[in-house]
């Protein structure tokens, strides 16, 4: 008997228990779908996290300072001073004095961050102004008390009002709004909306601290963002000497861990949702054990006429992985059908369409069908046929 | 054709030991029409089960065709039981869910006849039981005598020199009983050895030689003038 025969048979009996074959391979189903759509889900996190981390630019420098364990810091002007030393390396630099507070106008109040910078990081994070002006040298220089609205805010607070000219109160000091940040492409960002800007200097009058402990810096170009940080790390060092009170690094870094951390997240939906897949195969053990019983007189007519065990090995096994098969397809299906109008449809994330995975998830619901096939289809190999065509 | 020597088979039931064939020993030439008879429990159906290559014996010998069956494995058995032997049985054992070619179909399926003859031999099968006109019916479709005359056609397909029969007239009314049987002699008449198993002494009257059996032995054999 050919291989095409035994398929045959198995496709002629799934079609005669269509109720029972459907709901064998529900489990299959729910299976692959919902790895394909936490893969996608996962991904399409990582996706968006990315690209808006190589939106600020891969040839920027952050620096931290996290000690204060030295009587001397460095400040915005050694910084500044410095840069302009190494212009063919370092282009542009910006303080962050990042903190968060209460803004009012008139009489609506909202929780954001204020960030107090310089000039610089309008170029250095890729921020537009959509109305208005952005910081200007002279604002830092004499302390003005201006402020630069994202949307988000402009939302809460103004509800449709001009918010140019504006005054409003951020902890009880009044500043006045002289531009309003464009919105963050897509929307996916909100943080970077939901924020005001203000002049370093005053923001640091306002945290009632003296110490700038963040620096966000623009090499030339990103072939140059290596020699860069090798001189922030001496510049550093000489007037820390301790390379664990500051820290240097780059984009690139910060998104390579988070690939790291990405790709184990991937890995761990993947996983609960392989569990799902090794419980329905499982479930079509169980319905292929009992339909070995069920159809016990069936194999006994078919041993008695002629066939060999592995006849009857081959059908059952054929049928499982039959089974698992069409429900590996029906669950990619479900599961692109998942990426398309949930994860897509719905904007929660970008939709990442893996093919690999949909493939491999397809590929391991055939090898659930052969794994837990096997025992059913040895036990009904293994029928003696006398005592199976007794069988009621 | 068949030569059974000095089998014995032992049932191990608990303690006690059941002696379902008590050195049984009997030949059945080619061409011959054996009745073999008995009350249940007489051994007749153990001794169906050995000529039908179903079951071992826990001793002694039986050749099928010059081929000694002892000691064979599980996929040479099948195919004895494939290419030497038609099976009918008391409950006709038919696959419900296949129509009535396609139950003719199986032995064939499973020798590897192409799809094309496997359909010809099925058809003249059928014809050769007066059912050419279901051929696409359901057993459920089909009256009792009709899916006797399936299970003839099927155990005809393969072309097998031996034909046994289990009771085949034990499910159905007198008159399908006497077309069954009918069927049996003509498949006689055009050359087959047919080995009718049965409790029924009306039904083993018809064949040539009677074989009664009882306590797992051979009590007489006797041909029917």
């Amino acid at each position: 008997m050919g291989f095409l025969q035994a398929y045959k048979m198995a496709i002629k009996s799934i079609r005669n228990n269509k109720v029972r074959s459907f709901l064998t391979m529900l489990g299959v189903i729910i299976g692959v779908s919902s790895v394909i759509a936490a893969v996608a889900f996962a991904q399409g996190s990582t996706k968006s996290v990315t690209d808006s981390i190589s939106q600020l630019g891969t040839n920027l420098i952050q620096i931290n300072i996290v000690g204060r364990n030295s009587n001397r810091s460095i400040t915005y002007e050694d910084l500044k001073a410095f840069s302009q030393e190494n212009s063919e390396d370092i282009s542009a630099i910006a303080p962050q004095v990042s903190s968060s507070g209460t803004v009012k106008y008139q009489t609506k109040n909202t929780e954001t961050s204020i960030i107090g910078t310089s000039p610089e990081y309008e170029e250095i994070k890729s921020l537009h102004v959509q109305s208005g002006r952005f910081l200007l040298d002279i604002d830092v220089e004499y302390l003005q008390k201006v402020a630069l609205v994202g949307t988000a805010v402009v939302n809460e607070l103004f509800e449709g009002q001009n918010p140019l000219g504006k005054s409003i109160k951020i902890n009880g000091q009044i500043f006045t709004v002289v531009g309003v940040l464009e919105e963050r492409a897509g929307g996916q960002d909100q943080s970077e909306d939901d924020q005001i800007i203000i002049p370093v200097t005053v923001s640091q009058r306002l945290m009632r601290s003296a110490a700038i402990r963040n620096f966000s810096i623009q090499a030339t170009t990103p072939e140059t963002i290596d020699r860069a940080m090798e001189k922030l790390n001496a510049l550093l060092f000489d007037v820390y000497k301790d390379e664990n009170t500051y820290r240097v690094f780059n984009q690139a870094e910060t998104l390579s861990t988070l690939n790291e951390v990405t790709s184990s997240m991937t890995a761990v939906l993947a996983g609960i949702a392989a569990i799902s897949l090794v419980v329905g195969g499982i479930g079509i053990m169980n319905i292929m054990l009992v339909s070995v019983t069920e159809r016990t007189r069936e194999i006994g007519i078919r041993k008695a006429i002629g066939a060999k065990r592995k006849n009857i090995l081959v059908q059952f096994l054929i049928e499982a992985v039959l089974v698992t098969g069409i429900g590996g397809c029906i669950g990619v299906l479900i599961g692109v059908g998942i990426i398309r109008f949930i994860i897509e449809g719905m904007n929660i994330v970008p939709a990442v369409y893996s093919i690999p995975w949909m493939v491999l998830s397809f590929g391991i619901s055939l090898l659930v069908g052969v794994i837990f096939g096997m025992f059913p289809a040895y036990k009904a190999a293994s029928l003696n046929p006398i005592e199976a065509l007794r069988h009621e | 054709m068949i030569h059974i020597n000095d089998m014995y088979k032992i049932y191990r039931m608990g303690a006690i030991d059941i002696n379902a064939l008590n050195g049984v020993s009997i030949k059945i030439e080619q061409h011959e029409f054996v009745a073999i008879v008995g009350p249940s429990g007489s051994g007749k159906s153990t001794l169906m089960n050995m000529i039908g290559c179903l079951d071992t014996p826990t001793s002694g010998a039986c050749f099928i065709d010059g081929v000694k069956v002892n000691g064979l494995n599980d996929s040479q058995l099948a195919d004895i039981r494939n290419q030497k032997i038609g099976f009918i049985f008391q409950g006709f054992n038919l696959l419900h869910k296949l129509s009535a070619i396609e139950n003719v179909e199986l032995p064939l399926i499973y020798q590897g006849v192409s799809a094309k003859e496997r359909y010809e031999r099925s058809i003249t099968a059928l014809k050769e039981v007066g059912l050419e006109d279901r051929i696409h019916h359901k057993p459920s479709e089909l009256s009792g005598g009709q899916q006797q005359r399936v299970a003839i056609a099927r155990a005809l397909a393969s072309a097998p020199p031996l034909i046994l029969a289990d009771e085949p007239t034990g499910n159905l009314d007198t008159k399908s009983g006497k077309e069954i049987i009918g069927i049996l002699h003509e498949l006689h008449r055009k050359g087959n050895t047919i080995v009718l198993i049965t409790h029924d002494n009306e039904v083993a009257m018809q064949a040539k030689r009677i074989v009664r059996m009882q306590d797992g032995m051979i009590t007489e054999d006797r041909k029917v003038v």
